[in-house]
């Protein structure tokens, strides 16, 4: 018998007891899934709690998210930045004009090379409020994964309409993204760890700084 | 003499978990280490206050609790389902798929994949299962390096040590000691510790960055667990801090997933349970910093050659306990250890096992069966008090199933022939049987009353058995008069 037979078959010997065979009917689920948390101000709330991991954030209307996007590379003191394909062309200029080196990964760089940037602008998906969480989906405007791993700094575009409350909300918009076979990072401030005496220390692996440009 | 083949990684300390002493011997050893006792405290009652803050701040918790138990009862109950469900989704979005019967059986798949990739090294995100069976040390007799990534593991492995936690495993380490293991042994396994390391834990953090960063880039095959896999879309999920798992997860050409068979949920919507209870009974966080969902092979990004292994080892033995299948539901959250007064203060090593605390001691009993002495002690391993019960974000009634394992040893040891302990109760079961069978004993202890009359209590008893009780137990001297006579004194007087 394969280690797969065997193991099913000890799996249907060890629940004999279990006499309907529904799952749903067997075991209801009492939860109500897809319910708003409560918040007085969605998007005061992410805020705070983007701040609370000690990542830092601007909030700005449309029309100055490229001097924003700018002035917060400038803050992490990025000289270089990887840009995926889908990031507004008129951001890019701006860091041009400013002076950064852009990087584009068209072909693809390698492990290496991407190591040597300084940091990586990006959209993003969805965001929760509740726990101050910025979903990618890896779209054009967010690149493939490692953009957003390797370099020390990330600057992360958020758009307000995407916000919402908290974790429930966000799992229903992003199902769509799932059934379409994309991968998903979730990041809740910057890269962190309580492994010495308990002390948190932001910044291992991951970006050590993120820096958040809010568009309202 | 025998030549000695020089070990590709740091050798882990001698023997296995296995011949360890069983737990009141090796609980005796932890509770004379002081450094451990003073670190245990500091961590489980910080992260006790903070887990309990973040459970209060969600207004429907317990609802939350119930729905994270009621999902993984239907997932359990009908794991065959959701187990094929899982197998056809992942296989669909491209990945290859392994079922292993126990832990020899997970360790020659992996040793193979990594063999036909032809490389001489691993780099490993921190993961109970791959510990539960011993990949480490299978890969190294193949002569694969395994690298630990995450830092906490990274410590335990530089220092030949093992995990005394399982969210925080070198949570017995000091920061001084921490700076000695990376000066010693960095140097030896790849990019040295930074000769000035200061024992400040940034400075500690920034040496395993570096230490590390050469791995990922050049490491062509990566080892991980898994938090859930989701049975609808075939979806991985882990959840980690620090981003050695996304490293991991994303730069490898190869992935090969090591997920025991219980950690399915049916839909991606349920992921919203999870992900709201497993951060904030975790590390007490409202989110941790990153999650990694990914859903078979994206072309161009992330590794291209994806395997899972699901994996037995003993889960079918639990799921075949109606009472004790309900630890099945665990999400190894650790809430529990950081709760419970003995793990606060033995720690993790004296559980003999890689999943120590109260979810340990009825896990590692039933996952291994009730046959060394070290399993046998462990559902003793507690003093019921409820309170991991309680903390459970999946409601898995933990003491009640140490009641239930206790029961099992008992019945296991009585079997053969009576214990002490039963002859004992034989005993207490004559005397209360009759009237005046507890009269004639009540004789007796008035007699010995008086004669201990200058006594206030009974200290140790020098006698094979009573030493055991009493040795740590006052027993207070027994009354003169007995509640019998003192009755009938009353009767008497009243007339």
């Amino acid at each position: 018998m394969s280690a797969r037979e065997e193991i099913l078959a000890r799996i249907r010997a060890a629940t004999v007891d279990v006499v309907e065979k529904d799952p749903v009917t067997d075991v209801p689920v009492d939860w109500v899934y897809d319910q708003p948390t409560p918040l007085t101000d969605v998007l005061d709330t992410f805020e705070e709690n983007i701040l609370d991991y000690r990542a830092r954030i601007v909030r700005t209307p449309a029309s100055g998210t490229a001097d924003a996007v700018v002035a917060a590379l400038a803050a992490v003191g990025a000289g270089s930045v990887v840009v995926p394909g889908g990031v507004d062309a008129t951001w890019v200029a701006a860091v041009e004009a400013a002076g950064i080196e852009v990087v584009r990964d068209d072909p693809p760089l390698s492990h290496d090379a991407l190591n040597r940037v300084d940091a990586v602008i990006t959209g993003s998906c969805v965001s929760m409020a509740e726990t101050g969480t910025i979903c990618l989906d890896h779209r054009d405007d967010q690149g493939r994964r490692a953009l957003t791993l390797v370099p020390d700094r990330h600057v992360c575009v958020v758009t307000a309409d995407s916000v919402v409350s908290d974790v429930p909300e966000a799992v229903h918009r992003m199902k769509a993204s799932i059934l379409e076979g994309r991968p998903l990072t979730w990041i809740s401030g910057g890269s962190a760890t309580s492994d010495i005496e308990l002390q948190r220390v932001e910044g291992v692996h991951g970006p050590r700084q993120l820096f958040v440009v809010l568009q309202e | 003499m025998t030549a000695t083949i020089p070990r590709l990684t740091p050798a882990p300390p001698p023997g296995t978990f296995l011949g360890m002493p069983a737990f009141p011997r090796a609980a005796k050893e932890a509770l004379e280490n002081q450094q451990l006792r003073k670190n245990l405290r500091h961590v489980t009652q910080t992260i006790r206050a903070k887990r309990s803050t973040r459970a209060e701040e969600v207004e429907n918790w317990e609802d939350l609790r119930t729905a994270g138990e009621q999902i993984k009862n239907r997932v359990g109950r009908h794991l065959d389902q959701y187990l094929l469900q899982a197998e056809k989704a992942m296989t669909e979005a491209g990945i290859t798929v392994h079922w292993a019967r126990d832990a020899d059986e997970a360790n020659r798949i992996i040793v193979e994949i990594a063999r036909a990739k032809d490389t001489r090294e691993i780099v490993k995100i921190k993961s109970m299962v791959t510990q539960e069976i011993d990949l480490n040390e299978a890969l190294e007799e193949a002569g694969i390096a395994a690298w630990e990534t995450d830092l906490a593991e990274l410590i335990v492995q530089l220092g030949h040590d093992r995990p005394s936690h399982i969210l925080v495993p070198a949570i017995h380490r000091n920061r001084s000691e921490v700076r000695e293991i990376f000066r010693e042994e960095m140097g030896l396994w790849g990019v040295p510790a930074p000769e000035d390391l200061s024992d400040d834990p940034p400075d500690l953090a920034g040496a395993a960055r570096a230490h590390l960063r050469e791995k990922f880039l050049r490491a062509k095959v990566a080892v991980s667990g898994g938090n859930f896999i989701v049975a609808e879309t075939g979806s991985l999920v882990i959840v980690e801090s620090e981003g050695n798992g996304r490293m991991c997860l994303t730069l490898p050409q190869t992935l090969i997933s090591v997920v025991g068979i219980e950690k399915l949920v049916p839909t991606f919507e349920d992921l919203e349970v999870f992900l709201r209870l497993l951060p904030r009974s975790s590390t007490a966080e409202r989110m941790n910093p990153y999650t990694s969902i990914w859903t078979g092979v994206t072309p161009g990004d992330g590794p291209q050659d994806l395997h899972v292994v699901l994996l037995d080892n003993g889960r079918t033995k639990v799921l075949a306990d109606p009472v004790g299948r309900e630890a099945l539901r665990c999400i190894r959250c650790s809430a529990c250890m950081n709760v419970c007064p003995v793990y606060e203060r033995v720690g993790g090593h004296a559980y003999g096992s890689v999943y120590p605390g109260p979810i340990g001691a009825i896990l590692t009993p039933m996952l291994r069966g009730l046959d060394s002495d070290v399993d046998k002690s462990l559902p003793f391993a507690s003093t019921l008090c409820g309170a991991c019960n309680d903390v459970c974000p999946v409601k898995i009634p933990i003491s009640d199933i140490l009641v239930h394992l206790r029961n099992k040893v008992v019945e296991k040891k009585t079997a053969k022939h009576p214990t002490v302990e039963s002859t004992i109760f034989g005993g207490v079961g004559w005397v209360m049987a009759k009237g005046w069978h507890l009269a004639l004993v009540e004789q007796f202890a008035g007699l010995a009353g008086k004669a201990m009359k200058k006594q206030s209590y009974i200290g140790p008893i020098p006698l094979p058995v009573a030493i055991a009780w009493t040795r740590s137990r006052d027993i207070p001297v027994p009354p003169e008069q007995s509640f019998r006579k003192w009755w009938a004194a009353r009767e008497e007087e009243g007339k």
